[in-house]
């Protein structure tokens, strides 16, 4: 008795040192995570002397809003803030529309061919045609440099096609499509008044993910689009931040030095303009695309 | 259950499909981008056994065999090029693929919910900052005169590193950076694979005095691991379809030793040399690896352990 006494209560200290050490693990993992986050957005606020001088900060040093009032003069920004929010709306439209009423199809297992349907989706995740093929291929559609060659090749995601259907297959009860049909609803009634309404998780978490992606892609539009004045921010902030490429989109070395010097006073600035908005929403929606990616996975 | 009974219900064939025209409508638009944006495509390979010409089309172009593939392994480059993704691609998956599944475990282990939450929130956000922002925020700390690692280093007494330039840190910058970005999204998924073990099976291992480590692998560690391997074929499934587009950020003239790889290649000699044929050659090569790939993993683990895709 007093033996297996003994023995709980090493195992007591035990549990209680390794939760110790989970414990200062995590926090430790969260300061790793959250500090470059931080850094550049105090850095936005101070003096760029004394950020340059390479200083560890925790808060901002001779707070000024000089940074954000250079941004605000500074056009082509604003340029490509507006093309990705047109981008964003866009590509996400467009992506729902493609995605939802697909993967409400696939969900239900009296549409004849769903396996061979979701097969070649799912092919698709492993094997591709590649940049090459699909740069032809849009230069053949004429959708080159226009909005739709940003928008159109990543219209569905595979994998949130599959998550979006395994929320229908595991929410949409099929009682309730039998109640329906004995109302005498079609399948069209039926998704656009009885699952739609039933189903905004699903949809909130397909708009964050389909416009996460588009507000951060940069590849595509760089490959796709040719007018400087239609590229979207993630181009934008790349030929400004890194100065590499400055000389060979301008041209002009005077112009090229000038970019130069002000990317180093805005660079944080615009880092921090271009990560808030999605870093500011998502804790708002995170119940939901947790839950969507959990029942997603668990049957994907 | 449900599904016997619709089959019967409906029965199979053409009467079946009529009566689900509806459906056929609702899938009628993803079907159509399906077959342009990605078996067309797929059609588009051909040209990587042809000479190419815009003009001619895919059809009226004249076929050239094998010649662009022997073309790029004759190239002095290739196996650089080729063991450069091999490696980057295998240590990627080695070292970031246990990662979320450790940070989960310990995660769960936490008793204090709110804590746990909030830890949770924390580890997403990097997953919605983009790979500009990413590599810009990595510059910008590691600049050898002005960011604060290399002053950190230089007051330890040591010479400033450049890292963004040096060949030997290419990839550990590219897979901690991943690291960074992903744990916790990565993470959702066996996050929500442990919520639902029953409290049942700790609560007797506790009785027969398990501790908490021995129960961490042995209740929640075994539970978790079909969902584990899944995910680690579908990793494999992916494994050389490495994001260019940070290996391209993070490429400078100086790294391309270790930084140029299959993906970054295509796209510097196919879009910006417009060399079509040639650089679809080389990216077909990276698929057909890539598929092999998962195709041998999906045997070996159907055989292991009777979890398979296919």
């Amino acid at each position: 008795m007093a033996k297996e006494l003994a023995h709980h209560i090493k195992q007591d200290r035990s549990s209680a040192i390794f939760n110790a050490f989970v414990i200062c693990f995590l926090l430790l993992l969260c300061l790793v995570i959250l500090y470059p986050l931080w850094y550049v957005l105090i850095a936005s606020f101070s003096d760029p002397m004394y950020v340059n001088s390479g200083r560890f900060l925790l808060y901002p040093i001779h707070a000024s809003l000089d940074g954000y009032q250079k941004i605000i003069s500074y056009s082509p920004l604003w340029m490509g803030y507006l093309n990705t929010i047109y981008y964003t709306v866009v590509g996400t439209a467009v992506a729902l529309v493609l995605t939802i009423p697909a993967a409400y199809a696939l969900s239900r297992d009296d549409m004849p061919g769903r396996r061979g349907i979701m097969f070649l989706f799912s092919f698709t995740m492993f094997f591709s045609g590649g940049i090459i093929p699909m740069f032809l291929l849009i230069k053949q559609l004429k959708i080159y440099d226009t909005v739709w060659a940003v928008v159109l090749p990543v219209g569905i995601s595979v994998w949130n096609l599959i998550v979006c259907r395994s929320f229908f297959e595991s929410n949409i009860p099929k009682e309730l499509l039998e109640a329906a049909r004995l109302d005498g609803t079609n399948d069209f009634g039926f998704f656009f008044r009885i699952v739609l309404p039933l189903s905004p998780t699903i949809i909130t978490v397909m708009i964050l993910f389909y416009a996460t992606a588009q507000w951060n892609s940069f590849m595509n539009p760089l490959m796709y689009l040719q007018d400087i004045k239609k590229m979207p921010l993630q181009v934008i902030l790349r030929n400004l931040v890194l100065a590499a490429q400055i000389s060979n989109m301008v041209g002009d070395a005077n112009e090229a030095a000038e970019l130069a010097k002000m990317a180093e006073q805005l660079k944080y600035g615009i880092i921090t303009v271009s990560a808030l908005p999605l870093l500011l929403i998502y804790p708002f929606l995170q119940n939901y695309f947790v839950k969507g990616v959990s029942v997603g996975a668990v049957k994907g | 259950m449900n599904a016997q009974i619709h089959r019967k219900q409906y029965g199979r064939g053409i009467k079946s499909i009529l009566r689900s025209w509806q459906l056929y409508v609702l899938l009628l638009p993803a079907l159509v981008w399906l077959i342009v944006f990605c078996y067309r495509p797929m059609y588009g390979l051909i040209i990587a056994f042809k000479d190419f010409r815009i003009r001619q089309g895919i059809l009226a172009s004249p076929w050239a065999g094998l010649k662009h593939f022997k073309q790029f392994f004759s190239t002095y480059n290739a196996k650089n090029i080729i063991l450069n993704t091999v490696i980057l691609s295998v240590e990627n998956l080695l070292i970031s693929f246990p990662i979320p599944v450790i940070f989960a475990l310990l995660l769960n282990s936490v008793e204090n919910g709110r804590m746990r939450k909030t830890v949770q929130t924390i580890s997403y956000a990097p997953y919605f900052v983009s790979t500009v922002v990413i590599v810009s925020i990595m510059q910008t700390i590691l600049a050898p005169s002005t960011g604060f690692v290399n002053l950190f280093l230089q007051r330890m007494g040591s010479s400033p590193i450049l890292f963004t330039s040096m060949p030997q840190y290419f990839r550990p910058l590219y897979i901690i950076s991943g690291i960074w970005q992903s744990m916790g999204f990565n993470a959702i998924i066996y996050l929500s694979a442990l919520t639902s073990i029953s409290p049942e099976y700790h609560e007797a291992a506790k009785i027969d005095g398990a501790s908490k480590l021995q129960r961490l692998y042995h209740i929640d560690f075994k539970l978790i691991l079909p969902t584990v391997v899944i995910m680690f074929i579908l990793a494999i499934g992916k494994l050389m379809t490495l994001g260019y587009e940070k290996a391209y950020l993070l490429q400078s003239g100086m790294n391309l030793a270790t930084s140029e790889i299959i993906s970054t290649y295509v796209y510097k000699t196919g879009l910006m040399n417009a060399q079509y044929s040639f650089s679809t050659a080389v990216s077909l090569f990276n698929s057909l690896i890539n598929f092999i790939l998962l195709m041998i993993t999906n045997i070996i683990t159907k055989k292991i352990s009777d979890i398979s895709l296919f």
